[in-house]
């Protein structure tokens, strides 16, 4: 016989709970999601395809794609010792720093957006230095990178803090102490151990990047062929009132971030398996 | 997001850092610095660098102009309706997901999960389909003079989704792990429902309960790329705090951009500021519920 949907309880409130809660979710989520693929479905394959391989829009994913890779993979280098300097060690201030690590949640994207180009235009704190070096920083690709690793750091640093503090110091006393110097301990003990964490948390950054408008528009100078972003082309045909087009490219965004949160889960459903079976 | 920030405790400093050597730890410790300071600093500081530049009597008048005024109200109208919202549903939510077992859980928890997975241009977008002139009831709003793309009810509708999973996030893990006993206990010993809520769970859950309100009010107020494509950009009218802030600066008119936008790295310090505060008091929570079971074993 089946199970039952529902397991016996005798906590009240599932009925109505459970009700509102699908209810919510498909009326504000569900509905309007699936209104996106039915209208593609409208569409006929060939016109999908016209639209989504347009040479403009080709160049706008391989800005995304790339300035989004680029950004996770700075972030998973660089907030990987930003996590293990707040967990393993302790210096002045530390709190604080470690709660600045939230800033870019919290900051509004239009404000993030406006306050990088600042900084990073030809006469501002950092653009003037890498002028002076010859590099252009904003309204370039290099511009959209910056912007996609200020609001991707939190990803890997938050997913990253906790599997550190969870390592646990007798794996690297016992390799130590059977004579594995610590570059050997990192790299057969610690990364290890760490990796599943870092994947999670560069995926997590990569595919926040690959969505991301507020911060990006202002700093990328939004040049067609060379510094527009994807989320930009949805917005300019949709003020050209082409729904379709709009619509086709935001499917084929929303199936890659669902690819990635897949593949997510694929790594954390591997990780819970792999403890399990060792515990 | 949430989930690997949410309430971790900061962990002490281990044996294992004494066996990083010296020179090491400085120069990561420097690293961590010069990064975050560059990349997170830097730009907190040029908000209210530029934004206090011209003087304060110049910094207050762009923040009394008629027009920011509107897009601070709008703003706060777009929060008060969207995060109570997404309370109610993110404590049903929570409620149902933890205190019961079903089939197919797994699954609506992932589907709770589905609007941080969506870029905030498309979150507008779908509601442009449904909702615009060529959209779905496009036609039949036109017919009855009902207005809810570029006017107030999108905005709120696409604040409504981009926040959504925000609230029941932080309470989902936490009232999982707290499991159903001391509900159970109330129950048997003939609490009601209701009482057992108040009670019982939501004593056990406020905190998470208020860092995840924080969290939706800093999203709500702050969206940008949704509520940019359901706006029209209406100056004085459908015009939220950020929409503001992109037109003034896109005016070449930098400092009031900035000083409107100081407004909003103020309310970023604020939620900052308050998660601290609600994972001390957490901790401290946990510390005296330990402390009194303790004592008990005694």
């Amino acid at each position: 016989m089946r199970q039952p949907f529902k397991q016996h309880s005798v906590i009240p409130g599932f009925g109505v709970t459970l009700g509102f809660t699908v209810f919510y979710l498909s009326l504000l989520v569900l509905i309007p999601l699936s209104a996106l693929f039915l209208k593609t479905a409208t569409m006929g394959w060939s016109s999908f395809w016209s639209v989504v391989t347009d040479p403009r829009v080709v160049a706008s994913y391989k800005l995304t794609f790339g300035a989004s890779l680029a950004g996770a993979l700075i972030n998973a280098v660089f907030g990987f010792i930003v996590a293990w300097t707040l967990v393993r060690y302790s210096f002045p201030g530390k709190r604080l720093v470690d709660a600045m690590v939230d800033l870019p949640f919290a900051l509004p994207t239009a404000v993030s957006g406006i306050a990088l180009t600042t900084i990073y235009s030809r006469n501002g704190w950092v653009g003037c230095w890498l002028e002076s070096a010859g590099i252009h920083a904003a309204f370039t690709p290099l511009g959209v990178g910056i912007a996609l690793t200020f609001i991707g750091l939190p990803f890997v640093v938050r997913t990253l803090q906790p599997a550190i503090a969870d390592l646990d110091p007798e794996y690297e006393e016992a390799a130590a102490s059977l004579g594995a110097g610590r570059v050997q301990v990192f790299l057969k003990v610690i990364f290890p151990g760490l990796l599943p964490a870092l994947l999670t948390g560069f995926a997590l950054a990569f595919a926040r990047a690959l969505g991301e408008y507020g911060s990006v528009v202002f700093i990328s100078g939004n040049m067609p062929m060379r510094t527009e972003i994807t989320p930009l082309l949805i917005i300019s045909k949709l003020e050209q009132y082409d729904y379709a087009g709009a619509t086709a490219i935001a499917v084929v965004m929303l199936v890659a971030s669902f690819a990635i949160l897949l593949a997510i889960n694929a790594i954390q459903w591997r990780h819970v398996r792999r403890i399990n079976g060792r515990g | 997001m949430s989930g690997a920030s949410r309430m971790s405790l900061s962990p002490a400093t281990t044996p294992g850092a004494a066996r990083d050597p010296l020179w090491l730890r400085v120069l990561l410790i420097a690293v961590t610095l010069l990064f975050l300071g560059l990349f997170l600093l830097l730009p907190l500081v040029s908000v209210f660098y530029e934004a206090l530049r011209g003087g304060v009597r110049l910094y207050l008048a762009s923040l009394v102009d008629s027009d920011a005024l509107t897009a601070v109200r709008l703003t706060l109208l777009t929060a008060v309706i969207a995060v109570p919202c997404n309370l109610v549903f993110g404590l049903a939510a929570a409620w149902a997901l933890a205190k019961f077992e079903f089939r197919g859980k797994a699954v609506l928890i992932t589907l709770i999960d589905l609007p941080f997975a969506v870029s905030p241009v498309v979150s507008g977008l779908v509601f442009v389909l449904l909702f615009g002139a060529g959209g779905w009831f496009g036609p039949w709003l036109t017919a009855h003079h009902l207005h809810i793309i570029f006017a107030v009810p999108g905005i709120v509708l696409a604040t409504m989704f981009v926040t959504f999973p925000f609230v029941a996030r932080e309470l989902i893990p936490l009232m999982q792990e707290q499991g159903s006993e001391e509900e159970q206990a109330a129950l048997v010993l003939g609490a009601g429902g209701w009482s057992t809520f108040w009670r019982v769970t939501l004593p056990n859950i406020k905190w998470a309960l208020l860092y995840g309100v924080i969290l939706c009010n800093a999203r709500a107020m702050g969206e940008f790329g949704a509520v940019s494509v359901v706006s029209g950009h209406i100056r004085g009218r459908t015009n939220t705090m950020p929409l503001h802030v992109e037109i003034l600066y896109n005016e070449y008119n930098f400092q009031a951009a900035f000083a409107v936008a100081s407004l909003l790295a103020l309310l970023a310090l604020v939620t900052l500021a308050a998660k601290e505060l609600v994972e001390w008091r957490a901790r401290v929570d946990m510390r005296s519920a330990a402390g009194t079971a303790a004592g008990e074993e005694k």
